[in-house]
């Protein structure tokens, strides 16, 4: 069946030419397009910085990197994965490429802007190239000051000036994506019969747009300090440093909503798919996006318990965290409902989306423990907090963004790529990750802190499987690179709805024409909807 | 109490180590219970509802309120209960009984500096008796750092410009670590010591070994001297600035009518920054010594001034001491009371 599916004649890949043709596009799945090679070069150097910490960890000495080589490593590790990998990510390329088909939609509502957003994200990975080939930044990802602002003789001021202008790129994607789903979903197409997917970006947009200007803002602030000695931050000159990291989290624990809650939305659209029915729970796990990303904002000094605040806001700040542990349970609770009575199959997208889930859980499972204010004075700052969010941020977020790429490949490039290759990567993220990152949870319970460039014996067995893990994991994203690069020329066509999923973005072909749909498509009546009825019935139209 | 303790923890060796170990450990039992259930849910279900052939779909179910309200009401008890416990070993940690020793520790880039009352001083080594509490207040020379007691399970971050504290009591002698966990520049990791707990006479003998040069108060009365402090703050209130006798836990109105505790963080402000706050009927007439004088010279200041408040200071006289000066405002500095003022 499938060999006898050819690629469209006309599609949007072939609609122009040549490299003016890319860089002047208004189309939204160009632009998509471009973000994943730009982020995936990211990913790629963040990785790079990884297996250089990884390396270094395997014995207690330092004897690989000097200690400012290490600190800048870790610290490039972080910048780059958390400000031109993890945030764009999803968003930027999936958002990006099916947010207008998934509203039937033929671009987003600002395509110039989109592609502005993508020449400022270009512009600020250019201020982070400049400061690392100028010698690096070593400050950690979280640009503490008064580290930051008067102690680290590095590059801080190119690269905070890179994460302050690409987190206009941040801003301007969310804009876009607010709009188009208000205004642009094809006629019937209401607010319940999206797909979650949409949902979920819809709340990530928010955060991008109310949240970024804070940490825009307070980088501006450390450069004020740093350029002309304006008393921000230095106590010595009248600054208050704890203020900084107020300001700081406000922004960068809503972010990393904008990591996970696209994923989550990932997660909708596989679990839906590769179950052939709807969603459990449709409206508890659309408002639990809203939910996130609205009790996200009021949970910041979680990151601060011991950092000299009144130990009665410490007490506001944990309750508050375990507000936003209740909507993430609903999520994986009614994922797994919708696998009750499903027709369930394990292409590779779905592995993914167990491996996700298995991760999520415990990443958010271990939340609980840094939600615990009696836990958390021991284990804050220690490889447990490093060992939590890697899982949620990588093992969630990672994880889903890779689960979507695979799911929406042959929409993307209109081929099948390897489903041996993609089941064998899934599965080596999946040990891979787990082998690196669980010995980090009882490392961090031993007491070893975080950002240590060498450290006491007993931590060794545990820190050596970690690395050893990390080579699998580094396997396990290696293999995607090769077979889909692979699909893109000898991949069989993918025809226009290879998983028989549901949504609006499968009724046109693969891939999409310039305008993503020849003729309008059919709204369904509900959304995620398998009968076999309905399913007939569309054929008929 | 076994000297064994749970594998792969570290020992537990101050008065509410246990306390959070079980809290650990009730945390794990419930995520275990939770994640496994979800997991065998998820494997068992993928067996059951395997597609049995090409075209076949799911069956439509679009939700259970009862089972949404369950699945939303149990966690949240549950979750409160570990919030309520955490609460509970929260305050514990950050409440220091009423009756403590201080040591003073200082971090700089890149080593703790500690500071007996009794006037022994040492660098990255802590030693303190088995069974007191021990209250430690730390500062920060320069950069943020994190002093970190893993067999103790404590850690409180050291501020530069502020004075904040943690406390405990050590149960078991022996020698463990101590961490820096702020990220803190180059020699973060090597930034390390240990914290020897001895039995009380030991700890007195040592001490007695180690107090070169006097005792705490004794230097800060000579810097008193020095710096010239006791030619306006004389004992008597006949100076140009008020009396220091007595006041620290006191309760002192100030020029713009406003009140203040006078802890150990307003000591330090106000040599510092010592227009930040001024007693009503005293003008402002007394010199910052913003970097005239380090923290090690600053903490020894503070600690002779105390010294001048006995009822305050309930390790001299414990019977006259209904609360610790800082009993109720521990770790509270807020930045109103020390940045920003300028």
């Amino acid at each position: 069946m499938l060999d006898t599916l050819k690629l469209p004649d006309h599609h949007y890949l072939n609609d122009g030419h040549g490299l003016k043709s890319w860089l002047l596009t208004k189309d939204h799945k160009r632009i998509a397009m471009m973000y994943l090679i730009s982020i995936s070069v990211m990913f790629a150097l963040g990785g790079f910085f990884a297996a250089g910490v990884r390396l270094e960890l395997m014995t207690p000495q330092g004897d690989l990197f000097l200690a400012d080589t290490y600190n800048k490593f870790f610290t490039m590790h972080g910048v780059v994965m958390v400000f031109f990998f993890l945030i764009p990510s999803t968003p930027a390329v999936l958002g990006n490429f099916l947010i207008p088909p998934m509203v039937g939609a033929k671009d987003l509502a600002f395509p110039r802007i989109n592609l502005l957003s993508l020449y400022i994200f270009w512009l600020g990975a250019a201020f982070f190239f400049y400061a690392l080939f100028s010698g690096g930044v070593d400050t950690g990802w979280t640009f503490y000051t008064p580290f930051s602002s008067f102690s680290s003789n590095t590059n801080v001021v190119p690269t905070a000036l890179g994460v302050f202008i690409s987190g206009f790129s941040s801003i301007l994607t969310g804009l876009n994506f607010i709009v188009t789903i208000h205004r642009m979903r094809a006629p019937g197409l209401t607010w319940f019969k999206l797909p979650l997917f949409v949902w979920a970006h819809y709340a990530t947009s928010l955060i991008q747009v109310l949240g970024t200007p804070v940490v825009a803002i307070t980088i501006i602030m450390v450069f004020v300090e740093r350029a002309f000695g304006f008393g921000i931050f230095d106590p010595v000159r009248g600054g208050d440093p704890v203020l900084f990291q107020h300001l700081f989290w406000f922004y960068s624990h809503p972010a990393v909503y904008i990591m996970i809650v696209p994923a989550l939305g990932v997660m909708s659209e596989l679990i839906s798919t590769f179950t052939r029915k709807t969603i459990f729970g449709y409206s508890f796990v659309a408002f639990s996006s809203l939910a996130i990303a609205v009790f996200g904002f009021i949970v910041w000094a979680h990151h601060m318990f011991v950092a000299g605040i009144s130990p009665y806001s410490a007490l506001v700040f944990s309750f508050l965290s375990f507000s936003v542990a209740i909507p993430s349970a609903v999520k994986v609770f009614n994922w797994t409902a919708t696998l009750w009575k499903g027709s369930i199959s394990f292409e590779a997208p779905m592995l993914y989306a167990y491996g996700f889930m298995g991760l999520f859980l415990v990443g958010g499972l271990t939340g609980l423990f840094l939600a615990t204010l009696g836990t958390d004075i021991h284990l804050h700052d220690t490889y447990f907090v490093v060992a939590h969010f890697h899982y949620i941020m990588v093992g969630g977020a990672i994880m889903g963004y890779i689960g979507g790429i695979h799911f929406w490949w042959p929409k993307m490039t209109g081929r099948m790529y390897s489903e041996f290759g993609a089941r064998m990567s899934a599965i080596l993220v999946f040990v891979g990750f787990n082998l690196t990152f669980f010995p980090q949870f009882i490392l961090g319970y031993m007491g070893m802190p975080r950002r240590y460039h060498a450290y006491p014996d007993e931590f060794q067995v545990l820190n050596i499987l970690s690395s050893a893990g990390a080579g699998v994991l580094g396997i396990g994203y290696i293999l995607p690179v090769i077979y889909l690069t692979y699909s893109l020329t000898r991949g069989k066509a993918a025809g226009p709805n290879p998983w028989g999923a549901s949504g609006l973005e499968w009724q046109t072909q693969s891939p999409p024409v310039t305008a993503n749909f020849t003729e309008p498509p059919v709204v369904p009546a509900e959304p995620y909807e398998y009968t076999p009825h309905v399913a007939r019935e569309a054929n008929l139209v | 109490m076994s000297s064994k303790g749970v594998p792969l923890f570290p020992e537990a060796a101050s008065s509410f180590a246990t306390n959070v170990d079980n809290l650990y450990l009730f945390i794990i039992a419930v995520s275990v219970f939770f994640g496994v259930a979800v997991i065998i849910a998820m494997v068992a279900f993928g067996i059951i509802f395997k597609q049995k052939k090409p075209g076949e779909v799911g069956e439509r179910i679009e939700g259970n309120l009862a089972l949404e309200l369950l699945w939303s009401i149990i966690p949240t008890i549950i979750s409160m209960v570990m919030f309520g416990w955490g609460a509970q070993a929260f305050f514990e940690m950050r409440v220091p009984p009423a009756e403590t020793m201080t040591v003073y520790a200082v971090g700089k880039q890149w080593m703790w500096k500690f500071q007996h009352p009794e006037g022994a001083r040492e660098i990255n080594e802590l030693h303190v008796p088995l069974g007191k509490a021990v209250k430690v207040l730390i500062t920060s020379e320069d950069v943020l750092h994190s002093l970190y007691f893993p067999s103790f399970r404590t850690k409180m971050d050291a501020i530069p410009g502020r004075y904040s504290q943690l406390w405990f009591e050590a149960t078991k002698t022996g020698t463990y670590h101590i961490f820096c966990t702020e990220y803190c520049g180059t020699n973060h990791s090597g930034m390390i010591g240990s914290v020897v707990v001895m039995e009380p006479q030991e700890y007195q003998a040592w001490l007695a070994g180690g107090s070169v040069g006097g005792t705490l108060a004794e230097r800060g009365e000579k810097l008193f001297s020095e710096l010239a402090c006791s030619t306006c703050h004389m004992d008597n209130g006949q100076g140009r600035g008020p009396s220091l006798a007595n006041i620290v836990g006191a309760t002192a109105e100030l020029a713009d009518g406003t009140t203040v505790v006078r802890d150990e963080n307003y000591l330090r402000e106000s040599i510092i920054n010592s227009q930040a706050k001024i007693v009503k009927g005293y003008q402002p007439l007394m010199p910052a010594f913003q970097g005239l004088i380090n923290e090690e010279n600053l903490v020894a200041l503070v600690e002779y001034v105390k010294t001048k408040s006995p009822a305050a200071r309930p390790t001299q006289a414990p019977a006259a001491a209904p609360a610790a000066p800082t009993a109720t405002t521990d770790g509270m500095q807020t930045p109103a009371a020390t940045g920003g003022k300028n």
